[in-house]
């Protein structure tokens, strides 16, 4: 398809959306960067005291601490639950295999309000509201389900041959999973936790309803800042959390070239 | 164990820990949000003769679908101009577009509500800009009404729509194009009468990906809204959390799930699931 102008035209028109995607993020930049008290552009002059006042204030501090405990938690147990799950549809697969697949992807489909009126709805009477392990306990169940795809895709490309070989040869079913099947999906397992980190570090719905006081995560502090529309120090926040998107997305791609590059060999 | 394990494939002791899980503490807790909406606060259909009953109501329904609609046809068409460019560029850019597309992608969406309302607002970037070009004498109003919410929701979604029309376009056969070509075709007459066709399956599922994720969502229209665009998700926020109403809001919740439910059984007819989210998550 190599009509010269049109080509042209769709490549030049993509740029700009993509720039579209990506920049208007980064006003969070200048705004942060602000002398003043209140929201506002940097009139030339610039200054750092927002992200003095972020690093200094316990609220935030302590914000940025519980998304760490609940991300990483969720994160962790997410993982552990989708991974193992993912290997036993894929061991199964039959036509109830992808019925049940299908089941426990809707977590992830279901509008997210949906979801925080059933969590918020269960958590009352079992005293979960508010809780470190309420807030885990829906952000995994939130966050599995992708587990369970980044690992089901790279099931896909594992060869079964290789399971029976390891029975064969002796192994138990336990030896074989821990060193046959699981090395040999780690970039699945990798992606999958990482994402499920990420959606728990962002989730803001249903936190916005299973949260109240104790528990106070970053999204709900920065939901409050935008909100007042006052403070600059959420500007600041929002840089940091920029910056560390680019970072996780850099460790990332590499990870994922390496592993391409290995597979490849 | 052995004995049971003769009737049941061992495999779904791997899969029980999770599904348990999720049927003890999601699906539970829904199927007892169905039921509320038939018994809260009375038993009856009741909250579903609100449909009938109440303007308020049927306003908020029609505002959510129209703003859906209009988000979901931008943000395919804008992710179909990209993916287009993305398959059809060389191995690097398109690497690197993938990359934009992600990074955008795990922005976190509290960071971006953030920034467009520094750009949209009266005093804020973009009418600043315009005013200082000399384009506009009185700032435009683009908070606290739909247009706001729109491109909230158009950036919001544009990767969404990209991922599932890039899968689609990357398992074409290119050489279906090539004949077209030497059989006389013009690119333009190429692309409306055999490219875009192909693609299908790709537009259909990403049209349908955007449209359900945007019927529930709830940040972007409650910022950028600024409460004038009162949407399905604020409005289910409002009567649980504020006036604690358990009724309506479930008979919404209802609706929108039996909604979203129907659009993923016909997705399915299209697509296999589970390639759409697949391309979703990597």
């Amino acid at each position: 398809m190599r009509s010269g102008l049109f080509a042209r035209f769709n490549r030049v028109g993509a740029w700009i959306l993509l720039l579209f995607l990506v920049t208007p993020a980064l006003v969070a930049i200048p705004v942060s960067l602000t002398p003043k008290r209140f929201l506002s552009m940097p009139g030339g002059e610039y200054s750092l005291r927002h992200f003095t006042a972020l690093f200094s204030s316990p609220e935030w501090l302590s914000s940025f601490f519980q998304s760490a405990v609940i991300g990483l938690s969720t994160s962790a147990l997410a993982t552990i639950l989708g991974t193992l799950c993912a290997i036993g549809l894929w061991r199964v697969s039959s036509k109830y295999s992808e019925v049940v697949r299908a089941f426990l992807l809707l977590p992830m489909i279901i509008p997210q309000i949906i979801s925080a009126m059933a969590f918020y709805r269960l958590w009352v009477p079992l005293g979960l509201l508010d809780t470190y392990p309420g807030m885990i306990l829906a952000h995994t169940i939130l966050a599995a389900p992708l587990v369970l795809i980044t690992v089901s895709a790279s099931l896909a490309n594992f060869d079964p041959k290789l399971e029976q070989a390891s029975r064969n040869l002796g192994a138990s079913s336990w030896v074989t999973m821990w060193r046959v099947i699981l090395p040999s999906i780690k970039p699945g397992v990798f992606a999958g936790a990482l994402f499920a980190f990420i959606l728990s570090w962002d989730e803001i719905v249903v936190t916005l309803f299973v949260s109240k006081f104790n528990i106070y995560t970053l999204p709900r502090r920065m939901w409050n800042g935008i909100r007042e529309n006052t403070d600059p120090t959420v500007a600041a926040a929002a840089v940091v959390l920029i910056a560390l998107t680019l970072i996780a997305f850099a460790v990332f791609a590499l990870v994922s070239r390496r592993n391409a590059r290995q597979s490849r060999t | 164990m052995k004995t049971l394990g003769r009737y049941i494939s061992p495999g779904w002791f791997l899969v029980a820990p999770f599904l348990l899980l999720v049927a003890a503490f999601y699906l539970g807790p829904i199927l007892n949000i169905l039921w509320l909406s038939f018994t809260d606060p009375v038993p009856g259909v009741g909250n579903y003769r609100e449909l009938y009953e109440s303007d308020a109501l049927v306003r908020i329904i029609w505002t959510t679908v129209r703003v859906c609609i209009v988000t979901t046809v931008f943000s395919v068409l804008l992710g179909y101009v990209i993916a287009y460019a993305m398959v059809h560029a060389h191995e690097n850019k398109r690497n690197l577009m993938l990359g934009f597309v992600l990074v955008s992608f795990w922005i976190s969406i509290l960071v971006r509500t953030f920034s467009w309302l520094m750009l949209l607002g009266r005093n804020g970037l973009v009418n600043n800009a315009f005013e200082t070009i000399g384009i506009i004498s009185e700032p435009i109003a683009f908070m606290r009404n739909e247009l706001g919410v729109l491109i909230g929701m158009v950036h919001y979604m544009v990767p969404y729509a990209v991922l599932p029309l890039l899968v689609n376009m990357q398992t074409l056969d290119m050489r279906v194009m090539n004949a077209s070509r030497n059989l006389g075709a013009s690119g333009t007459q190429t692309f409306w009468r055999i490219y875009l066709p192909l693609t299908t399956p790709g537009l259909v599922a990403s049209t349908l990906l955007v449209f359900i994720l945007s019927l529930g969502f709830y940040v972007t229209p409650a910022v950028l809204g600024g409460g004038k665009v009162l949407m399905v998700a604020e409005y289910i926020y409002v009567q649980l959390l504020v006036t604690l109403q358990w009724g309506t809001a479930a008979m919404l919740a209802a609706l929108m799930l039996f909604g979203v439910l129907g659009l993923l059984y016909v997705m399915s007819r299209f697509m296999k699931l589970s390639t759409v989210f697949g391309g979703t998550a990597s």
